[in-house]
């Protein structure tokens, strides 16, 4: 039976109505792609594999959405009630419903190939040669060490351009989870489990991180970034991580160092002094940073100084306390830490 | 139309507070269950409303970092638990024994007290707000942050006494009503002749029956662990995090089936009465919700892609997960099918059914993303996530049981909704709910992870978060105009006759509402749509027999004891042992009485 | 008359299994899944535990083996108990399910005995991992058998004061013989996994 008129108007009404909503979402989804912290502007090698896949089941799930949608609002259209025209009493088709039994199973497998191919290439061992990195998750900031290399930093991981990274994902306390959009899936930090991941920074540049598993009160603080640099500017980097802390510059950052080895000594290590703290960050370089606090802020005189004068009123539930130190005493410990390169 | 003398107060007689605290009739439980439900949907929509001001604009203020966690942990407790199911339950309560032909359900006074546990354990849970903190853990309360560690404080123990008391209600409620399926249907009332709102509610039963055991295990171990110096989820001392992942799942994945599976049966039922023709595909549609839960005790493992899954266990959960999509595309495509050469009838019961398979069809394929561990290892944990979940449990859930209320309005209080207010009332439903949350979805492609309390600016999420708190006060508009609705249609006369509709289902061929022994006769049926097939063949409403001696259950407040029993027992738990033995004391009393308290 | 019995609603069973007797195998099915649970979190820490005492350390295989014969020779009691309520002998239900309580009392002694020797021997809930899914294991499946022993000795008791088994005949005893049942099969697999199996 041929549809009518009608019914084909109606149709191509619906089908140009779903067509806009869609061309509208599409618009929304590309712009996305330029944020600071997207995962649609894939950077590695992990990251554009599972990127490839995540394009495919896009489209073949706004095929099928165009197609469901079109066809509810065509009929909502087209078998409106009007005089004249009765509902059809049909129970079903068979031979229909197998069809689109069938059409699902196929688009399943389709999506499922691809996937399963990821899903073992990266879970298998990294590559021979990669990078080693150990990333240890704390509420709320994040560990990075190296451990062939024999640095230690906190909150910001440099990594060198087109070399395999191997990640090895410890927590010290709760669940955490490791993510950079634009270079890795997601995986956990589960305290007392070995996850790792691995991939090959394709590019240089600074890339956004932050951790994606609900993690206590300052979760939503709890935030990295990851240096990708050439080689050349990688090893240069690790060399001066090495290095112990620079000795105090000047009667004020002199105090502040008196101020850090006795106070700050309680949780953080700097090394090349006698502060030997294993609770906190390591702060040896910590002026080497671009940012402060897990990458709540950047990492300026103005923040450092409010972080030191209060930090649980800048990072709630941190477990570093206020100090009630005075402003004579901040002022000093601000010109040393900042020295700290 | 006659009662046993003195045995039951008639429907017209005065109903006090003692009629409704010692009720075993199915119709006003499901009220109480009803009433209940939408008073928390309204309290857990407000702490999404706190929520998403907070979220409008970076670094808001409008909620500090610990409260902020303890509105979406309750905002999801509250919607699942406390809205959803109990709103499904509301239904099945009152329309089983009515689409089977029966007169109540098979153990009325369980069911009055499966009631009352869940008052209980409702109000326990949210008293946490007051007593020390509402839990903060988020709904799942992954492990070691839920331990007394790291979560000191009562939160998580009201989480623990809470959801027990909670589970145990669902559990004496679907043994009841799996029960009353089975053995309680009229004659001529085989399984594939029942409505498929009860294959979906026998099917939702099953899931909870099994599940449900699970999740106790997992809290009983939570509870020792933070109580009794255990460490099942401590791993310094040789406990597993992953352990609590795992048993929660196996539960909590099949409570998603829970949620959805009412709402895709009324929509089942709602489609063919307004489009006047048959369901498409009834068989298919029995099995394909059959499928979905099967397969559904198959999948958990999918919400725990990220934490370190071999190959082997990613690739088959990941199978399984894509598998489900085959049933549940099934029942799209014949929600479809019944739309198909339709004579549709466009009231606001319709709209909200016909949205619901454009809706949930968008919350389905961006589950089906999810399902391939790849792609999920950048969805996992962002707001692509969040935007999955409501496009399913508000696009799909609270949207089928919106269709369902202005569908059975007529047969629960014998009046109509207003069609004006409701239109508005949809319209502005549907036009909130996509602005607040497919935005949602760019949010996560953006990388903005979910369970942040603020943002910051350089980001590029304030646009998107800001539409979608917009949104969120459109839904919220939409829900008051609802209830303006619902209060002005209550203070009318009711006046609707017994099919307003013309719909095909047994619950239509009484009274609306109708009267406490349902069924003056039992029907007989003779087809899947029984009162089409007996307008179609000129069947005539049976002769009321002359003599007709009807029994009902007499009231009973032991239920009422027992759940207040539980509660003590649950509150004796969080703070003096003494209030639990009363607590037993109290139940032990109830189920003596109970036993030998007279039926007839 | 059949319009004023269908009217009535008692005796409909379509499935034609009393309804109470359902309701009681649909809720063991929810029992197996709590008790799996509990054995699997039981078999997911085998051999994680930190510290001592482990099994082989404490478990007295004879005594627990005698504990078992008594709770299976329960079972025995209550299929006579079933019987003699099903064949109108009121005397031989009465003293089967006195044997049954008896019998489960004895198992619920021997745990218990069990218990406090294991704790003077330094393994209690804090220990280790054995500990902890030990004694929730077979904590919770002897309150099962406790509530077990209330609910027989609530038959047993009704049965002696209405002096007769009334007119659901046998089928509370049946009932519970059914959920006493399903308490000794998940001890025979607490049992084998828990105790035998090293």
């Amino acid at each position: 039976m041929r549809p009518s008129a009608r019914a084909i108007t109606l149709t191509i009404v619906s089908l140009a109505i779903v067509l806009v909503t869609s061309l509208l979402i599409w618009l929304g989804w590309d712009a996305t792609a330029s944020d600071p912290q997207t995962t649609l502007d894939p950077l590695s090698d992990n990251a554009r594999a599972v990127n490839d896949v995540y394009t495919l089941i896009t489209i073949l799930a706004g095929v099928v959405m165009i197609g469901v949608l079109t066809l509810v609002l065509a009929f909502s259209f087209v078998f409106r009630e009007r005089p004249g025209h009765e509902a059809q009493q049909i129970h079903g088709n068979p031979r229909l419903e197998v069809f689109w039994t069938l059409i699902p199973v196929i688009i399943v497998v389709a999506i499922a190939v691809p996937s399963f191919q990821v899903i073992v290439d990266t879970t298998g061992d990294a590559p021979d040669k990669s990078v080693e990195v150990v990333a240890t998750g704390h509420q709320w900031w994040f560990e990075f060490e190296y451990p062939e290399l024999g640095a230690l930093t906190a909150n910001e991981l440099h990594l060198p351009v087109g070399r395999s990274i191997n990640v090895e994902l410890r927590s010290g306390d709760v669940i955490h989870s490791f993510w950079v959009p634009q270079l890795s899936g997601k995986v956990d930090m589960v305290p007392g489990h070995n996850n790792r991941l691995w991939f090959t920074p394709e590019q240089t540049g600074t890339f956004l991180g932050q951790c994606a598993e609900f993690c206590g009160t300052s979760h939503a603080h709890m935030r990295f970034r990851v240096v990708v640099e050439s080689e050349a500017d990688f090893d240069a980097w690790v060399d001066s991580q090495l290095a112990d802390a620079a000795p105090a510059q000047g009667t004020l950052a002199e105090a502040g160092e008196g101020i850090a080895t006795t106070i700050c000594a309680a949780c953080h290590t700097i090394r090349g002094t006698t502060a030997a703290g294993q609770i906190g960050p390591d702060l040896t370089h910590v002026a080497s940073r671009t940012t402060l606090a897990s990458g709540m802020f950047d990492n300026d005189t103005d923040n450092l100084r409010d972080w030191l004068a209060d930090p649980p009123d800048v990072k709630p539930g941190s477990k570093m306390p206020n100090l009630n130190l005075t402003d004579e005493q901040l002022d000093q410990l601000v010109a040393y830490l900042q020295g700290l390169d | 139309m006659a009662t046993a003398a003195g045995t039951f107060p008639q429907a017209h007689e005065e109903s006090t507070i003692w009629t409704w605290l010692t009720t075993v009739d199915h119709k006003k439980i499901g009220a109480m269950y009803g009433v209940t439900g939408f008073a928390f949907f309204l309290l857990a929509g407000f702490e999404a409303l706190l929520i998403r001001t907070q979220l409008a604009v970076p670094n808001g203020t409008v909620v500090d970092a610990e409260r902020f966690n303890q509105l979406f942990s309750m905002h999801a407790l509250t919607m699942i638990f406390l809205a959803i199911m109990p709103l499904g339950a509301s239904f099945f309560n009152f329309f089983l024994p009515l689409m089977i032909g029966a007169r109540d359900v098979a153990f009325p006074r369980l069911n009055a007290l499966s009631y009352w546990v869940f008052l209980g354990g409702a109000l326990l849970l949210t008293s946490s707000f007051v007593f020390g903190g509402a839990p903060d853990g988020g709904w799942f309360a992954y492990a070691p942050l839920s331990a007394e560690e790291f979560s000191p404080g009562t939160g998580l123990d009201f989480y623990v006494v809470g959801l027990l008391l909670l589970g145990t209600s669902s559990l004496i409620a679907s043994l009841n009503f799996a029960v009353t399926v089975i053995n309680m249907r009229a004659p001529g009332m085989s399984m594939m002749r029942l409505p498929v709102f009860i294959w979906m509610m026998l099917v939702v039963n099953f899931l909870l029956i099994l599940s449900l055991p699970v999740i106790t295990v997992a809290l009983i171990q939570l509870l020792f662990d933070r109580n009794f110096t255990t460490n099942f989820f401590t791993p310094s001392e040789g406990g597993d995090p992953i352990l609590w992942q795992h048993l929660f799942w196996v539960f909590a994945h099949p409570e998603v089936y829970v949620l959805i599976l009412p709402s895709m049966g009324i929509v089942s039922e709602v489609l063919p009465v307004f489009a006047k023709k048959p369901l498409f595909g009834y068989s298919a549609m029995v099995f394909a919700g059959v499928a979905i839960a099967v397969l559904g005790f198959a999948v958990w493992s999918h919400h725990m892609f990220t934490t370190g899954l071999d190959t082997v266990p990613q690739i088959v959960f990941s199978a399984s997960t894509m598998a489900i999509a085959v049933p549940t595309g099934i029942k799209i495509f014949n929600w479809m099918g019944t739309l198909y050469g339709g004579s549709i009838q466009f009231n606001t019961a319709m709209y909200f059914a016909v949205s619901f398979i454009a809706l949930f069809t968008i919350g389905g394929l961006s589950g089906v993303m999810h399902a391939s561990p790849p792609v999920d290892s950048q969805q996992q944990d962002s707001y692509f996530i969040v935007a999955h979940i409501h496009y399913v449990l508000f696009g799909g859930a609270i949207v089928g049981i919106f269709s369902g209320i202005y569908y059975w309005f007529p047969k629960l209080t014998g009046r109509f909704l207003d069609e004006t207010m409701g239109k508005v009332h949809f319209w502005t439903m549907f036009i909130g709910m996509n602005l607040t949350f497919f935005p949602m979805h760019f949010l996560g492609l953006s990388g903005m992870p979910r369970r942040i309390y603020t943002y910051d600016a350089d980001l590029g999420w304030e646009t998107w978060n800001m539409v979608a708190t917009i949104g969120a006060y459109v839904l919220a508009f939409s829900v008051l105009v609802f209830l303006v609705n619902f209060f002005t249609t209550m203070r009318k006369a009711p006046d609707a006759p017994d099919n307003p509709w013309d719909a095909p289902t047994l619950e239509w061929a009484t009274t609306s509402p109708p009267p406490e022994h349902d069924f003056d006769v039992i029907p007989v049926v003779r087809d899947r749509d029984p009162l089409w097939y007996d307008r179609d063949n000129g069947i005539e409403k049976p002769e009321v027999p002359a003599g007709l001696h009807i029994h009902l259950p007499p009231p009973s407040y032991f239920p009422l004891l027992m759940g207040g029993g539980s509660l003590l027992l649950g509150v004796g738990v969080l703070s003096h042992l003494a209030l639990t033995a009363l607590g037993v004391v109290i139940i032990v009393y109830s189920v003596w009485g109970w036993a030998l308290e007279p039926t007839d | 008359m059949a319009a004023a019995e269908a009217a009535h609603g008692e005796h409909h069973a379509s499935a034609g299994v009393d309804n109470r007797m359902l309701l009681m195998w649909i809720f063991l099915a929810s029992e197996c899944l709590f008790f799996g649970s509990l054995i699997s979190t039981y078999l997911i820490f085998k051999g994680e535990s930190l510290v001592r005492p482990l099994p082989e350390d404490v478990f007295d295989i004879p005594l627990t083996s005698a504990s078992t014969f008594v709770l299976l020779m329960s079972s025995f009691t209550m299929v006579l108990a079933v019987y003699g309520a099903q064949h109108a002998r009121p005397q031989m239900m009465k003293a089967a399910l006195l044997a049954t309580i008896i019998g489960g009392l004895v198992f619920l002694g021997f745990q218990v005995f069990e218990f406090k020797t294991f704790a003077d021997e330094g393994l209690t809930l804090s220990t280790n991992q054995f500990g902890a899914s030990f004694f929730v294991l077979t904590g919770f499946h002897g309150t099962h058998v406790g509530v077990g022993v209330l609910y027989l000795s609530s038959i047993l008791f009704g049965s002696m004061r209405r002096n007769g088994l009334g007119k659901d005949g046998g089928t509370h005893v049946e009932i519970v013989g059914l959920y006493w049942h399903f308490v000794d099969i998940v001890w025979i697999v607490i049992f084998t996994v828990v105790y035998l199996i090293p």
